[in-house]
């Protein structure tokens, strides 16, 4: 059901970018990197404490795909954006939120990395890991 | 004896003599012949093993010569194909030479015990070998091996070695008290070409032999690596004593950490590329914390060294190189693990190393009652655990403990509730029973909510910055934080290594069973260790002890109040929690109405806590229409804590206490909300994830429990407007 995860830098370019192969990948990041503008609008609405587990639903749905997609920053404006199929009515917002979660204590383990500069494009294999378990159990 | 060595060697186990096991039974049946009793830890402490004698035919020399290559394959592909044994041993003897050379030649010895188990023709040369290896030491390093030992068998070896030797030798000499870094590089490359100047000589003589000492050459060789890769990921000695040396010139401090900074720089001079060196430092940084200690330096150091002589950088951080607590470094490893192809034999080889220091562990637990802050990193670690368990009975890496070396996403809800439930039992306390309906009970009010986060407070496992009582508890756990994640790791393990091919999944359901066991562990091993990285389990086990702490958490409390102001505040409302379990053991028999009354608390004590937090007024609303729907005797209880919310966090403290000695006096009556309060207890319960402050690590232990307690705070408000409507 989860179809791609971005996490995206406070310059809005890609750190990390993973889909499921099967779909049409250029589609999901056109997605994605326009959602990137709904989050900065939203970033810039909220006056107050910026950092929220709150989630963004851009009620981006296609006709066709009818997919959503979520999106959530963190305190130094890393937004990750998660496109999720629709199909499955099942996924809450508490799980969206724990998703979210586990992208940021994930990220802030990469962080930890004295080896990895902010800004520089996620290699990390934990982190891969994680994202690969996360589709798999949501799908 | 035979059979004893199969049944040790897990052969029977697994049905056929895999790699592992073979070598296994070779080291018994040399452990056997030299009359020593046969155990499997006798095959790590006996150093001096001698040479086994057999009487083998040659085609199983040609298998175990085939066995022995596979083995090898995981290691350097320099060693392919038929490695003369000149080389091998002149490694050997420069491995000794290098360093303590007990061990190497030990190792050595008892690989090449492997090979020549093989040949008949190898029966004098083993004695000879082990000889000529003792004369190598002695002598020091220097290049005249008394290679014209006993037996025809080496004199034709004898030419290829002192010319091998001789060009081996200067470069290891060299290398006298080299870094252990730079001698392992070096040491790849002189075995190709030592192997290169032996094949020569080496063909003149009797094909098995040769082949079978190159299998000597090759298991020495695989042993020597091994031996520097933990089997292959052990740390020897020296290369601990290196590895401990070189972390005293970054870190004084031993117990200390090294800096992100600091090790960067340290390890880029390794001139491996970043990329490699990234992963590295995933892999051994435990604990996640951006710091070095001195086992994840060693395990880090270790890799760099394996990844500049050609190994290739395991996924998971070896079980073997898991930060592991300094007592437990004289463990020695158990049976021989060649390559990663051992895994298959450490289940087997866990059980017997496993049961001697479980029931120690075992032991320490009732000491140590107390939940640690390292439930957080358990929480998010919970696969690292699994392999402290491992690290802690010094069991070779299976693949299932490795696999779960990663720091593996918490799984909170099922997990925690079950591990609570499972700590509950454990403790036998009666608060598992009221605990564990509110377990079961779905979700429904926010105010269960709180008051299963509060019963999990006073439970004394979840630690959140917005839920002060946990605090009280987190901070309590500081020393035994570390201890306790080690210890659940090695619990968490130890099932897993009873099991032999244990699923990877599996374990971590089943550490909430031994959870408590591994808190126990975790105390009795790692009294204020630091090693906070290790998370074994979701952080149901720590309410448990939690309660029984009690005052001595207390104490603790303002110690690790990092940007918890409501801790203070929160820490008197534990006091009076800890009597309501007390209480509650009382009216067990009311199990309902004990629940109800402990919700009621709960929800009071929450409330207020949340009040300090975040002030809400729907809480606060429907704490009111709480109390109207409450017996009449709640109310009064109800209006000053309410009324004491928004004032001092103090005040809420002495309501709750009245209130509760009220509720269990004169709480009777529930209503079904009580029910749905512990279904929504359960829920929160569920949803919150113990957050135990890691040692030494509290900035990001903080900040994963803010985000936790926010998190929480956002679905108690759901369900505290949830229901507000319900009650309307």
């Amino acid at each position: 059901v989860l179809v791609s995860v971005i996490c995206s830098s406070p310059q809005n370019y890609p750190l990390y970018i993973r889909s499921i192969p099967t779909e049409n990948e250029l589609k999901f990041h056109y997605t994605v990197h326009t959602s990137l503008d709904v989050v900065d609008e939203k970033i810039s609405a909220m006056g107050k404490a910026l950092v929220d587990q709150r989630e963004l639903y851009l009620g981006l749905l296609y006709p066709t795909e009818d997919y959503k997609v979520y999106g959530y920053v963190t305190n130094s404006k890393v937004k990750f954006v998660m496109v999720v199929d629709s199909s499955n009515t099942a996924l809450r917002d508490n799980e969206i939120r724990s998703m979210f979660r586990k992208l940021h204590n994930s990220y802030t383990d990469i962080m930890c990395n004295p080896f990895y500069n902010p800004g520089d494009r996620i290699h990390s294999r934990a982190f891969d890991n994680m994202v690969n378990s996360m589709m798999v159990q949501v799908c | 004896v035979l059979f004893q060595i199969m049944e040790l060697c897990g052969a029977t186990r697994l049905g056929y003599f895999g790699r592992s096991q073979f070598y296994i039974a070779l080291k018994l049946v040399a452990v056997a012949q030299s009359g020593l009793p046969l155990r499997v830890e006798s095959l790590n402490t006996v150093k001096d093993l001698p040479l086994p004698r057999f009487v083998v035919s040659k085609n199983e020399q040609e298998s175990r010569h085939t066995a022995l290559y596979s083995s090898d394959a995981d290691n350097p592909a320099s060693y392919s194909g038929v490695i003369p044994p000149p080389p091998g041993r002149i490694q050997v003897k420069k491995g000794s030479v290098s360093h303590d050379a007990v061990q190497q030649r030990t190792s050595t010895d008892q690989q090449e015990s492997t090979s020549p188990v093989v040949s008949p023709q190898q029966s004098p040369p083993t004695s000879p070998h082990t000889w000529r290896k003792h004369n190598r030491h002695p002598s020091g390093g220097n290049n005249e091996r008394p290679l014209a030992g006993p037996g025809p068998f080496w004199a034709p070896f004898s030419e290829a070695q002192p010319g091998s030797s001789t060009s081996s030798d200067p470069i290891w000499s060299g290398h006298s008290p080299p870094p252990h870094q730079e001698n392992w590089v070096s040491f790849a490359d002189t075995p190709p070409t030592s192997a290169l100047l032996a094949m020569h000589p080496a063909s003149v003589q009797d094909q098995t032999t040769v082949r079978t000492v190159a299998s000597a050459t090759t298991t020495n060789e695989i042993r020597r690596q091994s031996s520097s890769y933990d089997d292959p990921w052990k740390i020897t000695d020296e290369q601990r004593q290196y590895y401990v040396n070189q972390f005293k010139t970054i870190q004084p401090d031993l117990n200390g950490f090294i800096p992100g900074s600091a090790a960067k720089e340290f390890f880029t001079k390794s001139k491996l590329p970043i990329l490699e060196l990234s992963h590295i430092w995933e892999l051994s940084d435990f604990d996640k914390d951006g710091a070095l200690t001195l086992d994840e330096f060693c395990a880090a150091f270790h890799l760099v060294v394996a990844r500049k002589n050609g190994y290739d950088l395991p996924e998971k951080l070896p079980e073997s190189l898991m930060p592991k607590l300094i007592d437990l470094e004289d463990s020695t490893e158990v049976g021989e693990q060649t390559g990663e192809v051992g895994y298959s034999s450490s289940p087997a080889e866990a059980p017997p190393s496993k049961s001697p220091s479980m029931p120690s562990l075992n032991q320490t637990w009732p000491e140590l009652n107390q939940s640690s802050e390292q439930w957080e990193t358990f929480s998010e670690r919970s696969s690292s655990s699994q392999t402290l368990t491992q690290f802690d009975s010094n069991i070779a890496p299976a693949d299932p403990d490795t696999a779960i070396v990663h720091p593996v996403p918490i799984r909170m809800t099922p997990s925690k509730i079950h591990m609570q439930e499972m700590e509950l039992k454990r403790t036998g306390s009666d608060h598992a029973n009221p605990t564990s309906p509110l377990l079961v009970k779905p979700p429904d009010l926010p105010e269960e909510n709180k008051m299963s986060s509060s019963v999990k407070f006073t439970a004394g496992n979840t630690v959140t910055d917005g839920y002060s009582s946990s605090d009280s508890y987190t901070s309590d756990p500081e020393q035994i934080g570390s201890t306790v994640t080690r210890q659940r790791s090695h619990s968490g393990t130890s099932p897993d290594n009873t099991a032999p091919p244990p699923p990877p999944p599996r374990p971590h359901p089943s550490h909430s069973r031994s959870s408590s066991l591994d808190m126990n562990r975790s105390f009795s091993v790692t009294p204020g260790q630091q090693q906070a990285g290790v998370v074994a389990y979701p952080p149901a086990v720590p309410p448990r002890p939690q309660p029984s702490q009690g005052a001595g958490p207390h104490v603790h409390r303002p110690v690790d109040a990092e940007g918890l102001i409501a801790h203070t505040s929160t820490s008197p409302q534990q006091i009076p929690e800890q009597p309501n379990f007390a209480d509650f053991s009382q009216f067990e028999a009311f199990a309902v109405s004990g629940v109800n009354k402990e919700e009621e608390d709960e929800i009071e004590t929450h409330s207020e806590v949340l009040q300090v937090e975040k002030p809400s007024d729907s809480a606060s609303s429907l704490r009111v229409a709480k109390a109207d729907g409450r017996a009449e005797d709640k109310a009064p209880a109800n209006v000053p804590t309410s009324a004491g919310k928004g004032t001092t966090p103090l005040a809420p403290p002495p309501k709750p206490i009245r209130r509760r000695l009220k509720s269990e006096d004169e709480l009777r009556p529930e209503a079904e909300e009580h029910t749905q309060k512990t279904g929504v207890i359960a829920a929160v319960l569920a949803s919150q994830p113990s957050i135990p402050r890691s040692v030494g690590k509290d900035k990001k232990a903080i900040q994963a429990s803010i985000r936790r307690n926010k998190e929480t705070n956002t679905v108690l408000a759901r369900l505290n407007s949830e229901l507000q409507q319900q009650l309307k």
